[in-house]
């Protein structure tokens, strides 16, 4: 499983990555793409949209179920990765580039630091599998 | 820690991801389920089903105890080799297993039976038995079974096992078995392509495996093995049938056998009940007109019907969309539109007929 030191986490698994002019961008991690298997639908939220934390925007389909990805903090769909509904198995190849499934603007520039590093989500995932 | 089979082992070196079926625990996949799917439509793969299990019933009696056990008739079965399939029905017309029979000799036929009815199935025909005297049944878990298939399969198996299995298999016609020493090589499978299933002794199933391994043949997880068999219209048992269920409303009419009439098999009785009163509901193939993914247990609108269920319901790799057997009351015909609430989004599903792919080809 790989969990690079430079994303922030949720508890719901997807990573966040802060850009260099404060947008966010978002995916699903590694170990969740693993733990679903090869991905078939990806449904993206709209551009324009308006998210809350923890809600879910969007959700992800493999083989073997469905699954709600969840927006890490409140704000607004910028742009989503329209490539994924083409190729989804993408999502499972490269979870952290490629992969990614949407950017957004935060409300608030510092709720990303309510979030998980690297070693508190591999600390989660580790509880969850026991 | 679940049973294993001689090819844990196996499984674990070549990075499976092991998940608990039915008690065993079986790889799901080695890496990607949609690539080894395409592998077993395209080229061939095999497939570790050690768990399922084979049972001997062997007497004098055998045939006619068969006659009364399962709603197929093994008078079916002329020559010896042949193979049937079949489901055992309790009283009601309940599906208890739906299981392959294979013909051996006159005092012989050999059973192979689900992994997880194993059970429920063993006291049934344990106490059907023993009430109808003349027949004893014997599990043979020594035995281990690898189903290799597709296109390239059988010519694979014999650049792995030997030419010899060609001279004694290689004329089989589909649902016909041969024994070469202590293989038997049966031209039966779950996947709807070419191939073959054999069964061998469980200390000989890790170097087999090797030795198809080193041939070319990928292992395909049971993952695969489910859209394989989706795609192909063959049904699950514990998902699109089970006790609750007659065969008549699972899209197995076809394996019941109610000539001669003479023939009083367990389950009978009830059957043409419901034959007379009119079968309730039916199995139909489904394709989804849009995005998703249908799953078990979706929920359908029948256009003033009455209401269905997803029985099987899976992306399919093959096609690159989504497919499903459902459950719907009767009247719904081939072309129908059903509204499936896909996670409370209604989604517009087409009833087709199905297999929905044969040999590596769409039906639909």
């Amino acid at each position: 499983m790989k969990t690079p030191n430079e994303l922030k986490y949720t508890k719901s698994h997807e990573w966040v990555k802060v850009e260099s002019d404060g947008t966010l961008t978002v995916g699903i991690t590694d170990h969740a793409q693993a733990l679903m298997g090869d991905m078939v639908y990806v449904e993206l939220p709209e551009t324009g949209r308006k998210v809350e934390a923890n809600k879910e925007c969007a959700v992800v389909e493999s083989v073997k179920a469905a699954s709600d990805v969840y927006a890490p903090v409140a704000g607004e769909v910028t742009t989503a990765n329209s490539g994924l509904s083409d190729s989804p198995e993408t999502v499972n190849k490269d979870p952290y580039g490629a992969g990614w499934m949407f950017k957004m603007k935060p409300a608030n520039t510092t709720d990303v630091n309510g979030l998980l590093d690297a070693k508190a989500y591999e600390a989660l995932v580790a509880s969850e599998s026991h | 820690m679940g049973h294993r089979t001689p090819l844990y082992e196996a499984h674990v070196q070549a990075g499976a991801k092991i998940v608990d079926f039915g008690g065993w625990d079986m790889p799901l996949h080695y890496g990607s389920q949609i690539e080894e799917h395409h592998k077993v439509r395209r080229d061939c793969g095999m497939f570790d089903v050690s768990h399922m299990v084979v049972s001997d019933l062997k007497g004098a009696a055998a045939r006619d105890f068969l006659k009364l056990l399962l709603a197929n008739n093994v008078d079916k079965l002329k020559t010896r080799g042949r193979a049937l399939y079949s489901c055992m029905l309790n009283s009601k017309g309940g599906v208890i297993d739906d299981l392959i029979v294979y013909y051996m000799d006159d005092t012989w036929f050999r059973i192979v039976s689900n992994a997880g009815t194993h059970d429920k199935d063993l006291a049934w025909m344990n106490a059907a038995a023993k009430e109808f005297g003349g027949v004893t049944l014997t599990e043979r878990a020594d035995l281990a079974m690898i189903a290799v298939q597709g296109p390239n399969a059988k010519e694979k198996v014999y650049a792995a096992l030997g030419e010899n299995l060609r001279d004694a298999a290689g004329h089989l016609k589909p649902f016909h078995a041969a024994t070469i020493g202590e293989l038997m090589v049966a031209t039966t499978g779950y996947t709807g392509e070419d191939g073959f299933e054999i069964i061998l002794p469980a200390k000989a199933a890790a170097f087999t495996w090797q030795m198809l391994a080193e041939a070319g043949v990928p292992p395909i997880g049971l993952g695969a093995r489910d859209t394989l068999r989706l795609e192909a219209g063959m049904n699950l048992y514990g998902s699109d049938m089970d006790e609750t269920t007659t065969p008549l409303e699972s899209g197995l009419a076809w394996t019941v056998a109610l000539e001669p009439e003479e023939r009083k098999f367990i389950g009978r009785e009830a059957l043409e009940k419901q034959l007379a009163v009119g079968v309730p509901r039916s199995l139909v193939g489904l394709v989804l007109e849009g995005r998703g993914v249908l799953r078990n247990h979706q929920k359908l609108k029948c256009n003033g019907l009455g209401d269905g269920e997803i029985t099987s319901g899976s992306f399919s790799p093959t096609l690159e969309t989504s497919v499903a057997l459902a459950r719907v009351p009767a009247g719904v015909k081939l072309g129908d539109k059903v509204e499936v609430d896909m996670r409370g989004k209604p989604m517009t599903a087409r009833v087709v007929k199905y297999p929905f792919v044969r040999n590596g080809k769409s039906c639909i």
